[in-house]
């Protein structure tokens, strides 16, 4: 800097020496999640205290630990068949490894979770399946855990519960996965030949071939507000008939209306109609 | 033959034998049922009884159709929910009559359409599968061409499985499996190869009994000795007792993918 410019008065703000920082004394507004129907951010805590559904109705998606813990009286899940993880049956490319990330990623070792649990005080064998690991499609693995868990409430005369969400049959083990939908189905009618109850509880979303064997095939069906549930998704309706779907195909309501689902019970009522019909069906029943 | 593809283009060739074909070469005096006593009539799934020398057997078959106004009509062999409705009644009247049941399957795959969801085609599907598992007759199910996914399944739940040379079997087509895989439907070659759907991949795996030769397009002699198959099958199937047949069949599909 020249020695005659020492004295001369700052032009800006920034030959003063800039200004005093601001002190924040605000706190951060907290993190939320957009809610996909209404737009609105929703608070975390906000979500946490309401089993992530949205003011508006929305229901978020759950993973399947979320939905054990707020389903079942707490710690009263026995989990059944953890040991049981999918393989590469068919060298599929690329399948070997996104079973080991999704194994570290998600912490779950397979689509489905199996066990005994009370809900309300009521026993029951519950399945819930896994969004974030493969959405929750059916290969080998996941047909086997469900078809061990019906032997077991056969076994045990337990009612089963199970929620699902799915995007159908897992392509990467091939007409295997396509068998699951024969094993599972096969051994819901002789669970349910013995007199057994089955609810189910379907989820956003449930498609393909989970939707065309077990998830169908309960004495009663239970969906969440909003639920797609189908056979075929909406993309390969539309590209099969060459035009758009109406806003509200293959939804929950819609079903009902059809005449393919029992009723629809709102996530904050599911543990206590689960638990009523699970005490009705327990009534009468022989042994 | 020696791609998987080439399997896929042959299983979809247009002049191949259509289930009709296989019902009017095995069996003699058939009468086509209609409807599925709930909404419709699906022609893509015919049905009816017919004879196998002097037993009466239940026949079903998905039908592609013959020429373009025949395809359109029986919607290139995509059956709608009536469609696998009407094979449940119709097996389950092959029940009341102790006639068996035989399948012909030859399908893209159940219909993707609007009113097809709308009407239950999941719940149809499923309810097929799981009545087909405690049917008390005996079931055989053959592949003569596609077998795509739950919609072959709904019909395919037997206590065998049989497969003709060049038919495919496959829980998604390679073309959508290569649009999900690699993006890109052009890679369909390289998905049919890695899903193993042809016959010898799927016997490998232990899910069809049988491949049955086409003996080079002879099919005169194709129809011969797969009639003389069947009759064989029934001889064997109607002299066990139900409760084991039922038993078997429920069996053949529990140890399917399970770990050793």
């Amino acid at each position: 800097m020249p020695i005659n410019n020492i004295f001369r008065k700052p032009k800006n703000e920034l030959e003063k020496g800039g200004r005093p920082p601001v002190v924040v004394t605000e706190a951060d507004a907290e993190i939320g999640m957009t809610c996909p129907k209404c737009g609105k951010s929703i608070p975390l805590s906000y979500l946490w205290e309401n089993l992530y559904v949205c003011p508006c109705g929305y229901c978020f998606r759950l993973n399947a630990r979320q939905r054990i813990n707020f389903m079942t009286d707490t710690d009263s899940f026995q989990e059944l068949f953890s040991e049981l993880e999918s393989r590469d049956i068919l060298g599929f490319p690329g399948y070997a490894d996104k079973l080991e990330n999704l194994k570290k990623s998600t912490g779950e070792s397979e689509a489905v979770i199996c066990g005994e649990a009370t809900i309300l005080g009521q026993r029951c064998a519950l399945f819930v399946m896994e969004p974030n690991f493969m959405m929750g499609s059916m290969g080998t693995i996941v047909g086997e855990k469900i078809t061990r868990l019906f032997e077991y409430a056969i076994e045990h005369s337990l009612p089963v519960v199970g929620c699902t969400v799915s995007g159908g049959a897992r392509m990467q083990e091939g007409i295997m996965s396509l068998m699951q939908m024969a094993k599972t189905s096969g051994v819901v009618k002789k669970h349910s030949d013995l007199g057994n109850f089955y609810l189910v509880v379907l989820t956003d979303p449930t498609t393909g071939g989970v939707t065309a064997s077990f998830a169908m095939l309960g004495d009663i069906l239970m969906a969440e507000p909003g639920a797609i549930i189908g056979f075929a998704g909406a993309r390969v309706v539309e590209q099969t008939v060459r035009k758009k779907v109406p806003h509200d195909f293959q939804k929950a309501e819609l079903l009902v209306e059809h005449g393919f689902l029992d009723m629809i019970v709102p996530r904050a009522e599911q543990k206590k109609t689960i638990s009523t019909l699970l005490s009705m069906h327990s009534k009468g029943k022989s042994k | 033959m020696n791609t998987a593809i080439e399997h896929v283009q042959a299983a979809r060739a247009t002049n191949r034998p259509s289930g009709l074909d296989y019902i009017n070469n095995l069996f003699t005096d058939f009468i086509e049922l209609h409807g599925d006593r709930r909404f419709a009539d699906d022609p893509s799934v015919v049905a009816g009884i017919a004879m196998m020398g002097d037993v009466p057997v239940t026949v079903i078959a998905t039908e592609k159709g013959k020429d373009t106004k025949d395809r359109i009509r029986r919607n290139f062999g995509a059956p709608n929910p009536e469609g696998y409705r009407k094979a449940l009644r119709l097996m389950k009247q092959a029940e009341k009559f102790h006639r068996p049941v035989i399948c012909f399957i030859d399908t893209s795959g159940a219909f993707c359409g609007i009113s097809a969801e709308e009407r239950g085609q999941g719940q149809a599907i499923a309810e097929n599968i799981m009545e087909m598992m405690g049917l008390k007759t005996p079931v055989l199910s053959i592949l003569i061409g596609e077998g795509g996914s739950g919609g072959a399944l709904a019909l395919g739940v037997a206590d065998e499985v049989w497969m003709l040379e060049n038919a495919i079997y496959s829980v998604i087509s390679p073309e959508g499996c290569a649009n999900i895989r690699w993006k890109d439907a052009g890679k369909a070659a390289e998905a049919a190869e890695s899903l193993k759907i042809t016959a010898q991949d799927v016997y490998d795996l232990g899910v069809v009994e049988r491949i049955i030769s086409e003996q080079g397009g002879n099919y005169a002699e194709v129809f011969e000795s797969l009639g003389s198959d069947i009759r064989n099958w029934y001889e064997n199937a109607s002299s066990l007792p139900m409760e084991e047949l039922t038993q078997a069949r429920y069996m053949r599909f529990r140890r399917m993918g399970t770990p050793s």
